[in-house]
């Protein structure tokens, strides 16, 4: 049992979590990943730790809610408990010093970079965060990663706020000599369909490019190989051998079939649960 | 008839067509009169042979005597005391290859039920009033033990029973490794295992689940700051095996470790009520043919494939499952294709849609022992499946010891032993079961356990000596 120490609603699908997880915040690296189930009989899931804090043992999860786990843990309240969580998990990526290095993070993927980025800046590296969302209202953490990148590039589909389009266009008009300058490492975190936009723009210009993948998993430690993607050809475990790879290398039409492969029993699931609160 | 000449007692089973569409215990047990009756036709050998087929060395011949004396108690204390896990192996035992095979009642009339019989036994200890009081332990030591699989659980046991402290981690959200994911409801029903657990617990073995060693905690750490003064490490062999063939990506296809730890630690059957999801379809093909591929195939037709198919490059004398569970799995309509080879899983829009294989004949032996399976000429064709469940094996964890290089492993992953067969390449770090010697039984991890309790007993005691003189 994981006590939730704070919550916060980041926008009306998403909120922050800081549990007190001292094992997991203390061993925790910047791209590392919790599992966590809700309720007995329940999913277990993959989460990105958003922050760690060794000292007062707490650890900081984003959670948007996607599916039936995902809106469980929404409902749950400051000073209630999460039933299960392990980690960390995976390994924290390698990322090479010097260059500008860009984060891209789409949703909540811009939570899952808060603490890389972090990390980076505090090795002195120039850091740019891209960060997109729908519309203004579904940005999140902007005021933290403010404090931690040198440039924030906010981008919204409706122009809301900041650059109005995507965030493989602000990113391919860095590419294209824009402020604030070309990048030397982008690194990609959200969902696969803008990672893999990303990884487009970035293999059109040559530069290198990680993405943080997230497919359906079980144990997180090798044993089931639910989370294989294929990366060089070659079949790798996302659970042990990433979550990081190299975007460039990774089969994302397969990465995105494998991860609809439970659409149906998730509609059924999600309907099971509203007829479930109907009833309550 | 004499009950020296009779046959050995069948087991009561369940009705095949009605259990193939549950997940309630096929085997229903011996009853007191079948126990007396089984106990009855062993011979009582000078020089009962059966205790040596048995990896942990159960005093047989005694306990035969106890039951047959109908003395349970007696029966039940030899059989614990030699094996901590007897309600589970007397379940998942191939004692056909072990202690009945050297039964001397085999050739004429069938081996004497000794795993029917251990069953039987535990089953009866399992009813008795138990006494909740939690012992005590009354040695200084501590002692991690790195998995809640066999292994662990018996080296657990056994070093609770000798006083010290023990402390199991385990990684998933319950304990027993293999036991709990990988073997289903309907040949070892949880609630034994709970049973075998709670038992350990009021040993005062303290669990801690959702604790992965070499992430959330590392071996120095253990050492260090959490004062623990020897290891254990039963992380098993729980690393799936890939066939490296086109296809294998597609939605649908599972390794067995997957398509299991869906259905039973999960409990993916029970969906939606439970959550998590499995995708089975009409015609599924299960490649392998150990016991892992009878469970995974036998679940298949639990959860509703029309034909659940084992499909397997050798034949039939190289399958390695227990005969039981191939025995049940015939009754039950498990399909099997023999000398068959897989090349290729075909998919369309992303899902399995057929399996492509090669029709195969027996060659020379191999370096197995068993002859090679040799690939017919032309001889290629197609099994429309919507699922594919790979069973060819697992290998050990890598994790631990990614973490840990001082901890020296074989080539095939596979960690290194000293000539005792228990302590590791790093010092008071002790390892047993199939993260030793690759996947192989639940007994042979229980024995493996067993030894290493003594080996750290036998170390820790030479240290307390040593630091008392110092």
């Amino acid at each position: 049992m994981v006590k939730i120490v704070e919550k916060r609603q980041l926008t009306p699908i998403t909120k922050l979590y800081r549990v007190y997880a001292p094992l997991i915040a203390k061993a925790a690296r910047a791209g590392q990943f919790v599992i966590v189930r809700v309720r007995e009989g329940g999913e277990r899931i993959p989460l990105t730790i958003t922050d760690y804090d060794r000292d007062s043992g707490l650890l900081t999860i984003v959670v948007q809610e996607v599916g039936a786990t995902t809106r469980r843990l929404g409902e749950l309240q400051q000073g209630e408990e999460i039933l299960d969580m392990v980690g960390p998990l995976g390994e924290a990526p390698d990322i090479p010093s010097g260059g500008h290095i860009v984060g891209v993070g789409g949703g909540y993927g811009s939570a899952a970079l808060l603490c890389l980025m972090r990390e980076l800046k505090d090795r002195g590296e120039n850091t740019t965060i891209i960060m997109g969302a729908r519309e203004k209202d579904l940005l999140i953490l902007s005021d933290e990663l403010n404090e931690i990148c040198d440039h924030v590039e906010i981008c919204t589909d409706d122009g809301s706020a900041g650059f109005k389009g995507f965030v493989t266009e602000r990113l391919q008009q860095m590419i294209d000599g824009g402020p604030p300058g070309p990048p030397d490492y982008v690194i990609a975190i959200g969902p696969m369909a803008m990672m893999r936009a990303v990884e487009k723009t970035t293999r059109a210009a040559g530069i290198a490019n990680a993405a943080s993948l997230d497919p359906l998993m079980i144990d997180g430690t090798g044993m089931c190989g639910g989370c294989r993607v294929t990366v060089g050809g070659e079949t790798r475990f996302a659970c042990v051998d990433g979550p990081f790879f190299d975007a460039h290398e990774v089969d994302f039409d397969e990465a995105v079939s494998r991860s609809k492969m439970y659409v149906k029993q998730e509609q059924k699931a999600a309907a099971c649960q509203r007829s479930a609160a109907g009833a309550a | 008839m004499p009950v020296k000449r009779a046959d050995k007692t069948p087991m009561p089973v369940r009705e095949a067509n009605l259990r193939a569409h549950d997940f309630e215990e096929v085997n229903e047990g011996y009853c007191f009169a079948h126990a007396m009756f089984e106990a009855e036709r062993c011979l009582r050998c000078q020089d009962p042979v059966c205790i040596d087929g048995c990896p942990v060395r159960v005093p047989i011949a005694d306990f035969m005597h106890a039951v047959a004396a109908g003395d349970m108690p007696k029966a039940a204390e030899l059989l614990r005391t030699a094996n901590p896990l007897a309600a589970i192996c007397g379940r998942v035992c191939p004692q056909e290859a072990q202690c009945e095979a050297n039964c001397h009642m085999t050739k004429r009339f069938g081996p004497v039920a000794i795993g029917h019989l251990e069953r039987y036994v535990s089953d009866w200890e399992m009813e008795q009033p138990i006494n909740d009081e939690v012992a005590k332990p009354w040695r200084d030591e501590k002692i991690a033990i790195v998995g809640s699989g066999p292994s662990g659980l018996v080296c657990a046991g056994e070093l609770a029973r000798m006083g010290y402290t023990v402390t199991v981690f385990e990684a998933l959200h319950a304990p027993g490794g293999v036991l709990r994911y990988g073997i289903p409801e309907f040949r070892l029903p949880n609630s034994i295992l709970d049973w075998e657990i709670q038992s350990l617990e009021r040993l005062g073995v303290e669990f801690v689940n959702n604790v992965i060693i070499g992430k959330t905690l590392k071996l120095e750490q253990l050492f260090g700051e959490m004062g623990y003064k020897a290891i254990f490490i039963g992380t098993g062999a729980g690393l799936p095996k890939f066939m490296g063939i086109p296809g294998e990506s597609l939605n649908g296809v599972y390794s067995a470790n997957e398509f299991l730890t869906r259905i039973n630690l999960m409990q993916a059957f029970d969906f939606p009520r439970s959550e998590t999801p499995l995708s089975v379809g009409k015609r599924v093909a299960v490649i392998g043919s150990g016991n892992t591929a009878m469970d995974a195939v036998r679940s298949a037709l639990r959860l509703g494939a029309e034909h659940a198919m084992v499909v397997y490059r050798r034949s039939e004398n190289e399958m390695t499952a227990r005969i039981e569970e191939y025995e049940h799995a015939i009754e039950e309509g498990v399909e099997f294709h023999w000398l068959t080879n897989p090349i290729e899983v075909l998919g369309e829009d992303g899902w399995v849609t057929g399996l492509k294989c090669l029709r195969m004949e027996l060659g020379e032996p191999d370096e197995s022992g068993r002859a090679r399976p040799v690939p017919i000429e032309g001889s290629e064709f197609i099994f429309p499946v919507d699922n594919v469940v790979l069973s060819i094996g697992t290998r050990p964890n890598p994790l631990l010891h990614k973490a840990t290089p001082e901890l020296k492993t074989h080539s095939w992953g596979g960690l290194l032993v000293d000539e005792r067969q228990v302590e590791t390449t790093v010092h008071r770090v002790y390892a047993g079961g199939d993260a030793v010697t690759g996947a192989a039984t639940v007994i042979l991890a229980a024995g493996a356990g067993k030894r290493a309790a003594e080996a750290i007993h036998a170390d820790l005691s030479v240290d307390r000596e040593k630091s008392a003189t110092n």
